[in-house]
C-alpha cells in the first residue's frame, strides 16, 4: 500500500505547534483586544484544528479527494445550522 | 456456470440457504435484513394506522365524546412519532434500498455487512423503546417534542420517547453511511455514476441528509431530556432559556427528514415510469442533480416550520425565499418523469398506478407547500387541517404509494413470486379513493379555520360533514392497506413463480434469478451499457399473468 | 460449497485472513472502512455542531453572564487538560506510524500511552466536576449561586437564571465530550489487547489508524471548547 508515512521530526513539531498554540491563547486572553478577543481565540482554535486535520489525521498526504469534499461539507453544514440560526437571533430586535 | 442447490434439489437462494431463526438474527446478507426490516416498519405501520383510526373515529363527531382531551394528545403524538421515525424514515431505505442497492450496483453485498445489522437492531431497540413509551401511557408532546410543554409541564413518558427517538435516528445514520460508502466504493467495473440507476442516485441524496442531519435533532432530544430530569434551563423561557432554539435544532433535522422521506420514492417512481412507459428516463443529468439538489437545498429552508413561533420577520423572509427555491428541483422531476411518458408505450400495472397516483399528489402536496411558504398565507393556515392535508398529501398520497409501487415492482424479485394483479390494482384502486377522501376535504376545513390537534370542534359543528368524509375515506384507505399484506402472504405460497424479470425491465437486479442466489451474482457483471436501455430492450411488459 | 468464480479470481481473498468476502480487494476494504470513519465523523461534527450552535445563541445573549461564569473555571486545570489532550494525539499519531513500519511492539507502548493520558485527562475533568459542584455551580439545583458582577460592571450583578444557561452548555458540551472520550479509551484498550497479539501490521492496520482519526475529532472538538468556556473575558 503506497501510504505516506510521517516521520518522527514531523509529528513532533506539529505537536510543539500545538502547544504554541495553547499557550498564546491562554496570553491572549489576558490581553485587552477588545472585541478581538474571541476572534484571535477561535483564528487559533482553527489553526490548530487544521494541524491535527492535514498531518495528525494525514488528509494532507491522502490520496483520496473524496475524504476533503467530506471535511469541507460537514463543516459548510455547520457553518449553515449556525449563520442561518443567527439570522433569527441576530435581527429579533430589528424593528 | 454451476448452479447451487440445497438438498431438496431446488436452487439456492438467500431464502433457502439456512433455515432457523439464529440465520435470521445473525445474517450479515444484506437481502435478509432487508426482509427483516420489512416485518419491522409493517408492524409499526400498524400500530400507526391504529392510532390514526382513533383519531378519526374522535373527528366524526365536533365534541369531544371518545376520548379525553390528554388522551387525544397521545393519540396524534404517537400516531405521528411511529409514522415518521419508525416507518416513514426507514420504509424504503431500510427495505427496498437494503435488498437492492448493492444488486444494482454489481456488488456482493453492501460495504459493511455488520453495521446493517446493528442497524436493525438498533431500529428494534428505538421500536422498542417506543412500545413501551406507548404502554406506559403515552406521550402528548406532538410528535415535534416542543418545549417547555414537553420539559416542564406533562407527566408523561417524554423522556422514554425522546431516546426511542434518538436510538432510531442513530440507525438510521448508519443505514445512511452505509450507503455512500457502498454507492462510492463498491460498484462494479463500468458502473459509472452517469449508469447508476436513478434509485441508487435516491438513495445515495438521502444518506447524505441522514448523515448531516440526524445528529442535529439527535442532539435535540437529548437536551430535552437532560432538561427535563435535571431541571436545566436551556429551553425554558423562565430560566433563561429560549424554546425557539429548540425548534430551530429540531427542524434543521426535521425539514430535511421529508426529503429523507419522499426521496427514496422519487427513486422507485423512476425505474417503474421507465419500465411502464419502455422508454430512457427523460433528462437523466437533470434528475440526478435535483435529487442532490433537493438534498443540498432541503438543509436550508427549516424556518419556515417557524413562521409563527416568534422568529424575527427578517428571518422568515429570508426562509420563505428558499422555500421556494426548493421547489424547483421537485418539479424538474415531475416535468421529466411526464417527459418520459410522453409517446411512451405505456401499461398499466400494478407499480405503474401507484406511480402515477404517486406523481399526481405529490404536485398537488408539493405545490400546497408552496402555498405555505408564502408568509401571507401561511398566517392563516399554520396550525390548521391546510398544513396536515399538505404532509399527508406528500408523505401518504407520495410516499406510502411509492413504496407500495416500489413493493409490487420488485415482489417478485424479492420473494420469487408473482402477487395476483387483479387484486393489486383493486387495492391500488382503493388506496387512491381512500385517500383522497380522507384528506382532500381537509385542505378545505383547514382553509375553513379548523385546527390541528384539537379534540373538540364543537364551536364550529359546520366542519362535521367534511370531517364525516375523511374519516370514511380513512376506513377505505385501511382496506386498501390490508389487501396487499394479505395477498403479498398469499402469494409466497399460492403464487406464481416468478421467472428472472417478469417486467422485461432494465437494471441489473432483473439479470439474476427470484429470488437472487446469497451472493447475488454469480460472476462480477461487467456493465458496458447506460441506464434505462429501453431501446435495446425489445420486449414489451408481459401483460398478464 | 461452490467456490464463486469472484473469489477465485482473486486468490488474495483466501491469502488475507483479514480480507471480508465481499470486497474485492484488501485496498478497497480499507478505502472503504476510511471512508465509513470520516462520514462518521461527519455526523459527531453536526451532533456537536448542534451544541455549539446553543452556545453560540446564549454567548450572544447573554455574554456579561458568560464571561462571569467562565471565570469561575480553574484556567489552569482546563490549560492543562488541553496540553494532554495534545499530548494524547501526538501518541496515537505515533502508534498509527508504528503500525505503518512494521513496529508491533511499540504500538502496544503508543497505544498505552493514549490511554493513560486519556484518563488523565478524564481525571481532572472529575475534579473539575467535583470543584462545581462544591462551589454550588451544579445548573437546576435549587442552591445553585454564582457570586460576583459582570466582568468591567462591578454594579451589574450575575443573572442566575443567565449563568444557569452557562453551567447547562458547560456540562452537556464537556460531559459529551467526556462520554466520547470514555468510548474512546474503551476503543483504544481493545486495540491494544489486539495490537499485542500482533493483529496489526505494515499491511492491515486500518482499526489503529480509524480509531486514531476518532480521537484526533475528540481532541479538535476540545481545541474549541477550551477557548469557549475557559477564556471568556478573562482580561476583565
Amino acid at each position: 500500500m503506497s501510504e505516506h508515512i510521517s516521520s518522527v521530526k514531523l509529528y513532533v513539531g506539529i505537536w510543539l505547534a500545538l502547544l504554541a498554540g495553547t499557550g498564546l491563547t491562554v496570553f491572549a486572553a489576558y490581553v485587552d483586544l477588545g472585541p478581538f478577543n474571541t476572534i484571535v481565540a477561535l483564528s487559533i482554535a482553527t489553526i490548530k484544528a487544521v494541524l491535527v486535520v492535514l498531518f495528525f489525521m494525514h488528509v494532507k498526504y491522502a490520496h483520496e479527494r473524496m475524504t476533503k469534499l467530506v471535511i469541507v461539507t460537514a463543516i459548510f453544514f455547520l457553518f449553515i445550522l449556525l449563520a442561518l440560526s443567527m439570522a433569527d437571533y441576530g435581527t429579533r430586535l430589528w424593528t | 456456470m454451476a448452479t447451487a442447490v440445497v438438498e431438496t434439489g431446488e436452487r439456492e437462494t438467500y431464502l433457502n440457504k439456512e433455515y432457523g431463526i439464529k440465520s435470521w438474527l445473525l445474517t450479515v446478507d444484506h437481502k435478509r435484513i432487508a426482509l427483516l426490516y420489512l416485518m419491522s416498519i409493517t408492524f409499526f405501520f400498524f400500530i400507526g394506522g391504529f392510532f390514526a383510526l382513533l383519531i378519526r373515529l374522535e373527528l366524526l363527531t365536533p365534541a369531544g365524546d371518545l376520548v379525553e382531551a390528554d388522551t387525544y394528545n397521545k393519540l396524534f403524538t404517537m400516531h405521528g412519532m411511529v409514522m415518521i421515525f419508525f416507518f416513514l424514515i426507514p420504509a424504503v431505505p431500510a427495505v427496498l434500498g437494503n435488498f437492492l442497492i448493492p444488486i444494482m450496483i454489481g456488488a456482493k453485498d453492501l460495504a459493511f455487512p455488520r453495521i446493517n445489522l446493528l442497524s436493525w437492531y438498533l431500529y428494534i431497540i428505538g421500536g422498542i423503546l417506543m412500545v413501551y413509551t406507548i404502554l406506559a401511557g403515552g406521550v402528548d408532546t406532538g410528535w415535534t417534542f416542543y418545549p417547555p410543554l414537553s420539559t416542564e409541564f406533562l407527566k408523561t413518558n417524554v423522556v422514554t420517547a425522546a431516546l426511542a427517538v434518538f436510538v432510531s435516528g442513530f440507525s438510521s445514520i448508519l443505514t445512511g453511511l452505509n450507503f455512500i460508502v457502498t454507492i462510492h466504493r463498491m460498484r462494479a467495473p463500468g458502473m459509472t455514476w452517469n449508469r447508476l440507476p436513478l434509485f441508487v442516485w435516491a438513495h445515495y441524496a438521502t444518506s447524505i441528509i441522514q448523515v448531516l442531519g440526524t445528529p442535529v435533532v439527535a442532539i435535540a432530544v437529548v437536551l430535552v431530556a437532560l432538561e427535563r430530569l435535571f431541571h436545566l434551563g436551556i429551553f425554558n423561557p423562565t430560566l433563561g432559556g429560549d424554546p425557539l432554539l429548540f425548534q430551530h435544532l429540531f427542524w434543521f433535522y426535521s425539514h430535511p427528514a421529508v426529503y429523507i422521506m419522499i426521496v427514496p420514492g422519487m427513486g422507485i417512481v423512476s425505474e417503474i415510469v421507465c419500465c411502464f412507459s419502455r422508454k430512457r428516463i427523460f433528462g437523466y443529468k437533470a434528475m440526478a442533480l435535483a435529487l442532490v439538489g433537493i438534498a443540498v437545498v432541503g438543509f436550508l429552508v427549516w424556518a419556515h416550520h417557524m413562521f409563527v413561533a416568534g422568529i424575527s420577520l427578517y428571518a422568515a423572509l429570508i426562509f420563505s425565499l428558499l422555500s421556494y427555491f426548493v421547489a424547483v428541483p421537485s418539479a424538474i422531476k415531475v416535468f421529466n418523469w411526464t417527459a418520459t411518458m410522453y409517446k411512451g408505450s405505456i401499461t398499466y400495472q400494478t407499480p405503474m398506478l401507484y406511480a402515477f397516483g404517486f406523481i399526481g399528489l405529490f404536485t398537488i402536496g408539493g405545490l400546497t407547500g408552496l402555498f405555505l411558504a408564502a408568509l401571507g398565507v401561511d398566517v392563516h393556515v399554520t396550525d390548521t387541517y391546510f398544513v396536515v392535508a399538505h404532509f399527508h398529501y406528500i408523505m401518504v398520497g407520495g410516499m406510502v404509494m411509492a413504496y407500495l409501487a416500489g413493493m409490487h415492482f420488485w415482489w417478485p424479485k424479492i420473494s420469487g413470486r408473482m402477487y395476483p394483479e387483479g387484486w393489486g390494482r383493486l387495492a391500488a384502486l382503493l388506496v387512491f379513493v381512500g385517500f383522497n377522501l380522507t384528506f382532500f376535504p381537509q385542505f378545505i376545513l383547514g382553509y375553513m379555520g379548523m385546527p390541528r390537534r384539537y379534540w373538540d370542534y364543537s364551536k364550529a359543528p359546520e366542519f362535521q360533514i367534511l370531517n364525516v368524509f375523511s374519516t370514511a375515506g380513512a376506513t377505505i384507505l385501511a382496506v386498501g392497506y390490508l389487501l396487499p399484506m394479505i395477498y403479498f402472504l398469499w402469494s409466497m405460497r399460492y403464487g406464481k413463480p416468478a421467472p428472472d424479470n417478469p417486467w422485461n425491465a432494465a437494471g441489473l437486479e432483473w439479470t439474476i434469478p427470484s429470488p437472487p442466489s446469497t451472493f447475488n451474482f454469480d460472476e462480477q457483471p461487467v456493465v458496458t451499457w447506460e441506464a434505462y436501455n429501453y431501446d435495446e430492450i425489445k420486449q414489451e411488459v408481459p401483460v398478464a399473468h | 460449497m461452490h467456490t464463486s468464480p469472484v473469489a477465485a479470481a482473486h486468490p488474495e481473498a483466501h491469502d488475507n485472513p483479514a480480507l471480508l468476502h465481499h470486497f474485492a480487494t484488501a485496498e478497497q476494504q480499507k478505502d472503504a472502512a476510511s471512508f465509513g470513519m470520516w462520514l462518521f465523523l461527519v455526523t459527531e461534527v453536526m451532533f456537536f455542531g448542534g451544541m455549539f450552535c446553543a452556545y453560540l445563541v446564549y454567548r450572544y445573549w447573554y455574554f456579561g453572564d458568560f464571561g462571569a461564569a467562565s471565570q469561575s473555571l480553574d484556567i489552569r486545570l482546563g490549560a492543562l487538560n488541553t496540553v494532554v489532550l495534545i499530548c494524547s494525539s501526538l501518541t496515537v499519531a505515533l502508534a498509527v506510524r508504528c503500525a505503518q513500519i512494521g513496529k508491533q511492539k511499540s504500538i502496544v507502548i503508543y497505544l498505552l500511552l493514549t490511554i493513560v493520558l486519556g484518563l488523565a485527562f478524564l481525571g481532572v475533568k472529575a475534579v473539575e466536576y467535583k470543584s462545581k459542584f462544591d462551589e454550588n455551580h451544579i445548573p437546576g439545583q435549587a442552591g445553585f449561586h454564582l457570586a460576583g458582577h459582570i466582568p468591567s460592571h462591578p454594579d451589574i450583578p450575575v443573572n442566575q437564571a443567565h449563568a444557569q444557561v452557562y453551567f447547562s452548555l458547560y456540562f452537556a458540551m464537556t460531559g459529551m465530550h467526556a462520554l466520547h472520550m470514555i468510548i474512546g479509551v474503551g476503543l483504544f484498550a481493545f486495540l491494544t489487547y489486539k495490537a499485542w497479539q500482533g493483529r496489526y501490521t505494515s499491511d492491515y492496520y486500518t482499526p489503529v489508524e480509524n480509531a486514531g482519526l476518532y480521537w484526533h475529532f475528540v481532541d479538535i472538538v476540545w481545541i474549541y471548547l477550551f477557548p469557549l468556556l475557559y477564556l471568556i473575558d478573562r482580561h476583565k
